[in-house]
């Protein structure tokens, strides 16, 4: 009885483990076999859109460096990302500063509203309202209408993350500062910037993954193939013959990538926070 | 065109006294209200004010060339009866069922709780490899990864079809919503798994102990043991990943919506409907619907997130 009972325990924790090993291995097909094309149509001379073992080559990367649209889409991402970033962080790090340290009447309800708000007005849901108010204020086809319909909505969580620093930092600095007759721009530059600066760095590493990935509003908001991001162009990128231009958009995906994932290990080897709620989105 | 709330209402005339007990730096209240205002006039123009705008424009058959384009007319409540009675309306709404339901609600949240779970007993290598991967997905740009999903499923010559040895099926044609389901889930899997881990992280060690003991099964450990402690955190992300899948533009870079509408999801249909063809009036009234969509999901959050403080 024992002894059969011990079997078939043993029996079940072999099935369990094979069940287990099967189910990884099932993970790891499931979320390679879409990557192998990113690693190996970047290097293959004659490129095709199943996966292969690639002849290696760097001639992809030449097509890239030659093609006019290329590199100039990975400067307007870069343009795009810099100008949201710096509008978000410094609009944002002005507001959670006064907001952590004034107590405004309806502040807590002000904050919350607004945080509400940014995840119920997504582009996806308001781009006809979008598209419109940007045709009126002639901010179509800029970068700068891209930048400030971006910096709208990412503005409220931005708020809440750096007010979550400011709060947590004690005022006394500031009061000596002010004693010492500082005006407050000053005492937030030099006083405040310095103890937050993790909060701003984060805040600014978040916009700009955010900004880079990006497809929806610079597709509705540039016309200008000049002035369009990577992640429209991608779309642009075909042979004469009026197929996807393989050689192309491969070097270019694995260009496009390598920023986010750098950025990605940055944040969790230096701040070991991990992306969670609200922070990828 | 400036909407009529540009700048902050300035919280004048309160006593100073207190305000200097609630305000230890000195900024003072008005000029914390200017620190605040080109955030809050970004926010309202660019956020809060197209939201609004959306109420007005539904109720006007706004187009995007022609007449009604420089001299929209008042329409009353047409567009939304008109959308409210459009086939095609009804089938998006179907899909974007399926689309939520299937790739966010069970795809994301079963897959993701799973890896999580089997993972608790991998080796570190094996744990943080799968980790790595799934995270990949999450955070290559979405141009990219709609590019390797459309190679992937590609008619003649994409690598699955090569794997399985099904040359010529189109995937994309044939099951057009079978395969943005099956992509977003591969797409956001990510966000589940690490709230699980994080969570089964919470569930004391000796209550798995226990059931190990008694000769639980892993269903019935699952239920018994390790639900009621994370049941908090099924409910937020359940509907954190509908908002977001809810509102994904990446189907329409994969199928566009096609064929014949057959995979047009929400996202998709307001956008050819309003850009595509320029019926913005029609397209408005369908962002209200939207929207709307979106107040009751994250209503629901909130209260979900507060109960669990509570």
């Amino acid at each position: 009885m024992r002894a059969a009972g011990m079997t078939a325990a043993a029996v079940r924790a072999a099935l369990r483990r094979i069940a287990a090993t099967t189910f990884v291995s099932l993970v790891l097909a499931f979320f390679a076999l879409p990557m192998l094309w990113l690693a190996s149509a970047p290097f293959d001379a004659d490129p095709r859109i199943n996966v292969s073992l690639p002849s290696f080559t760097l001639a992809n990367f030449r097509v890239l460096m030659d093609d006019p649209y290329a590199l100039r889409s990975l400067r307007n991402s870069a343009v795009l990302a810099a100008g949201t970033a710096a509008v978000v962080v410094v609009s944002a790090a002005l507001a959670a500063y006064a907001l952590s340290r004034v107590r405004l009447p309806g502040r807590d309800v002000l904050l919350y509203l607004l945080l509400l708000l940014s995840s119920i007005i997504t582009g996806t849901a308001a781009m006809v309202p979008i598209f419109l108010l940007a045709t009126q204020l002639h901010l179509v086809d800029s970068h700068l209408g891209v930048v400030l319909v971006l910096s709208g909505g990412l503005l409220p969580t931005a708020i809440f993350l750096l007010k979550d620093f400011t709060d947590a930092t004690p005022a006394s600095y500031e009061e000596a500062a002010r004693v010492f007759g500082a005006s407050p721009l000053q005492t937030l530059r030099h006083v405040v910037v310095p103890v937050i600066r993790p909060g701003l760095a984060m805040v600014g590493i978040w916009t700009v993954a955010q900004v880079w990935g990006d497809f929806l509003m610079p597709f509705l908001l540039l016309r200008d193939p000049d002035k369009a991001p990577a992640s429209v162009i991608m779309y642009t990128f075909y042979t004469e013959g009026g197929q996807p231009d393989l050689a192309l958009i491969g070097a270019f995906s694995l260009l496009y990538s390598v920023p986010v994932v750098a950025m990605y290990l940055l944040v969790s080897r230096r701040y070991g926070f991990r992306f969670h709620g609200g922070i990828k989105r | 065109m400036v909407p009529a709330t540009s700048t902050p209402a300035e919280p004048a005339g309160a006593a100073p006294a207190r305000a200097e007990a609630a305000d230890v730096v000195g900024l003072g209240r008005r000029r914390a209200a200017a620190f605040v205002a080109p955030a809050l006039v970004l926010v309202l123009v660019f956020l809060v004010f197209p939201a609004l705008w959306t109420l007005y424009l539904g109720v006007t058959d706004y187009r995007l060339t022609g007449l009604a384009a420089t001299r929209p007319h008042f329409v009353g409540v047409r567009n939304y009866t008109d959308v409210l009675a459009d086939g095609r309306f009804h089938d998006s709404l179907w899909l974007t069922l399926q689309f939520v339901g299937g790739s966010a609600v069970l795809g994301q949240t079963v897959l993701g709780f799973a890896v999580a779970w089997v993972m608790r007993e991998r080796p570190a290598a094996v744990r943080r490899t799968v980790e790595a991967l799934v995270l990949l997905a999450w955070i290559l740009p979405g141009s990219v990864v709609a590019f390797l999903w459309l190679a992937l499923l590609d008619r003649d010559g994409g690598t699955l079809n090569t794997l399985l040895g099904t040359p010529g099926t189109a995937w994309l044609l044939d099951h057009p919503m079978a395969s943005i389901i099956v992509f977003n889930i591969w797409r956001g899997t990510a966000f589940s798994m690490m709230l699980y881990t994080a969570a089964l992280g919470n569930v004391p060690p000796s209550h798995l102990e226990t059931a190990k003991l008694a000769g639980a099964s892993t269903w019935q450990t699952l239920r018994d043991a390790v639900l009621p402690k994370i049941r908090g955190h099924v409910l937020t992300s359940l509907l954190l990943v509908s908002l977001w899948t809810f509102n994904d533009f990446t189907p329409y870079l994969i199928t566009a919506g096609g064929p014949e509408n057959r995979s047009e999801v929400l996202s998709v249909y307001v956008y050819r409907t309003a850009l595509g063809e320029g019926r913005l009036g029609f397209g408005a009234a369908i962002s209200l619907v939207m929207l709307l969509v979106n107040l009751a999901i994250a209503t629901a959050y909130l209260r979900a997130l507060r109960r669990r403080r509570a």
